[in-house]
């Protein structure tokens, strides 16, 4: 699947807090939390994004608690994946648990600036910058893990598993 | 093998387990909260399983936001309430529940060998007691109630030695500031971090929880102690079902071993945004501040309340500032109420509460103004983590805090009690 979209781009330790800010977490529909994604880090991040649009960032992206309203929040506000040098590892295993694409790629993000379009081809996992023209690629997944990501996230991976027992 | 891969490889039914491996854990405790077992529920339901793999391993806590705080708060707890009476789960309510990280050790629900696992990222608190604990999403959670098992990768295991001897008000709390200071909040980045030393033999159980609990503001997947005397005294009279005490190989390799030592540590402050910005409180300037909060599921335990108490004994919270306590669960303020402490917190005109997570996550029961500034014994100082993202949140032991709330700024205990 190919994916495009403008950049959004962002520093280290973007946390959870930041995402979608604990104020908001007394609903848990998705287009509810999306309102309010990325609030008290880029308060016009919800007017500018638009439906495939990325998130990139350093380190340690979505550092914090447990919430996976994070992911939630960015998947329903349009973002069609989000690329950084390393995620936290809950939002790690609820980004791909709820289907939202996470690319690690150190170069991508030194090479890229907001606003750049981007091409990202999920299958191969190259990254595209069609603003600049250069190609990256990101590192690959384990094979557990693109088995969880083909299976369409856990709750669908575990259903396929519940229906062979 | 280390702690970590001992419990793993006994969990997943194997010999051996190594870093990176991944692995089906069977899971001994299941937990979620107000706020996140909504989630759980309602993928629970889309996976077409009807009940729940084992009412006993599962519990959920009422806690963020209760007493409730608004409607749709209202709204989640009672979804989990509902639910808990429809499966035949524990459900700990308002009147019985406690802060989720201080309720289940004090119940008992969870001991060493478990392995735990819980949708609040502070759920690794229970490696204090030997166990291997982590914070996952709603979605794992969900799974697991209906499968009994998670998947996992084999985390490598970080060793920290503390050598030396505490210093006075030096606790757990600054014994982690001061790690996660050095090796930054992505320092133990996917890794199991596994306390020792002569320093945290010294270190009580609750001691050791506020340790365990922030592994997470340094990356880290749990955080592990050995059980000792002081585990198997804590854990007599709470348990009542078998548990397996797991020790790491004499010869076992690490990816990194720490070490520190500990007699030149003095009580540390985290200044905003970053639980990093780790500092001795005697280099902390002329910080002044509108409100102190002691609690949480970091430093609501009963010990935490005795070292507040301590300070504010004898003196008044200044004017202008306001000091809020919350014991961390019913019992814990039972034996608050019993030692005096209630009443000391309120003849210095501090607020007491009930049991919540509140103010922690600026959720209620203490929410910032912009341009405020509070002494929290919480775990993060994150922008916006306790209200306006125009305030700002210093974190600190409980004895730090009671004394900054004295003095109106942020000053070392010493400071107060000449």
């Amino acid at each position: 699947m190919k994916l495009k979209g403008k950049v959004f781009k962002y520093g280290a330790n973007v946390n959870t807090d930041v995402i979608i800010p604990a104020r908001y977490l007394n609903v848990s529909e998705p287009a509810e939390l999306a309102r309010h994604a990325m609030e008290d880090i880029d308060a016009d991040f919800v007017n500018n994004v638009r439906p495939g649009d990325i998130i990139m960032a350093t380190t340690n992206f979505g550092c914090g608690s447990s919430r996976e309203h994070a992911p939630l929040a960015i998947k329903a506000s349009g973002v069609s994946c989000v690329i950084a040098y390393s995620f936290a590892r809950i939002f790690f295993r609820n980004a791909i648990n709820i289907g939202l694409p996470l690319l690690e790629c150190a170069e991508a993000v030194d090479n890229t600036s907001s606003g750049d379009t981007l091409e990202v081809d999920l299958e191969n996992g190259k990254i595209k910058n069609l603003s600049s023209g250069r190609t990256f690629m990101a590192k690959p997944y384990p094979d557990f893990m693109s088995e969880l990501i083909a299976a369409g996230g856990l709750v669908e991976y575990t259903k396929k598993r519940l229906a062979h027992t | 093998m280390n702690l970590a891969e001992k419990i793993l490889a006994a969990h997943a039914g194997k010999n051996e387990v190594a870093p990176g491996e991944f692995i089906s854990a069977a899971v001994d405790m299941v937990l979620s909260n107000d706020i996140t077992a909504p989630i759980a529920i309602k993928e629970f339901r889309r996976l077409g399983v009807s009940k729940v793999f084992d009412t006993s391993k599962i519990v959920m806590v009422a806690d963020h936001f209760v007493p409730n705080k608004d409607i749709p708060s209202a709204e989640q707890a009672k979804q989990m309430r509902e639910f808990c009476l429809e499966q035949g789960i524990k459900f700990y309510d308002v009147g019985e529940m406690g802060i989720e990280h201080v309720l289940l050790p004090e119940q008992g629900l969870v001991l060493p060998g478990d392995v735990v696992i819980g949708a609040d990222s502070h759920t690794c608190t229970y490696g204090a007691l030997g166990a291997f604990a982590t914070g996952m999403g709603s979605t794992d959670i969900a799974v697991a109630m209906a499968t009994g098992d998670i998947w996992m990768k084999v985390p490598p295991t970080i060793k920290f030695v503390y050598h030396g001897t505490l210093g006075k008000w030096v606790g757990g709390k600054d014994l982690i500031l001061y790690t996660i200071g050095d090796i930054g909040v992505d320092g133990a980045l996917y890794s199991a971090m596994e306390f020792t030393g002569e320093a945290i033999d010294e270190l009580s159980m609750d001691g050791r929880f506020t340790m365990a609990n922030m592994a997470i503001e340094a990356g880290g997947k749990a955080g592990l102690f050995h059980v000792d005397n002081k585990t198997q005294l804590y854990i007599k009279s709470r348990a009542n079902r078998d548990y397996l005490v797991y020790e790491p190989d004499i010869d076992t390799e690490y990816a990194r071993v720490i070490e520190y030592d500990v007699t030149f540590i003095e009580p540390q402050v985290s200044l905003p945004h970053s639980p990093a910005n780790a500092k001795p409180v005697n280099e902390v300037d002329n910080v002044k501040i509108d409100q102190a909060v002691i609690g949480s599921c970091t430093n609501g335990r009963v010990e935490d309340l005795r070292l507040a108490a301590q300070v504010l004994k004898r003196h008044k919270v200044r004017h202008g500032v306001r000091c809020i306590i919350i014991p961390g669960s019913q019992q814990v303020y039972l034996e608050a109420l019993s030692e005096g402490l209630i009443e000391i917190f309120i003849k210095a005109g501090a607020a007491v509460s009930t049991p919540t997570c509140g103010p922690c996550l600026g959720g209620h029961m203490g929410v910032l103004a912009e341009g405020e500034c509070c002494i929290s014994t919480t775990n993060r100082n994150f922008v916006g983590r306790m209200g306006s993202t125009g305030s700002e949140v210093y974190l600190a032991n409980p004895a730090v805090a009671a004394a900054s709330a004295v003095a109106g700024m942020i000053v070392s205990p010493d400071r107060v009690m000449k």
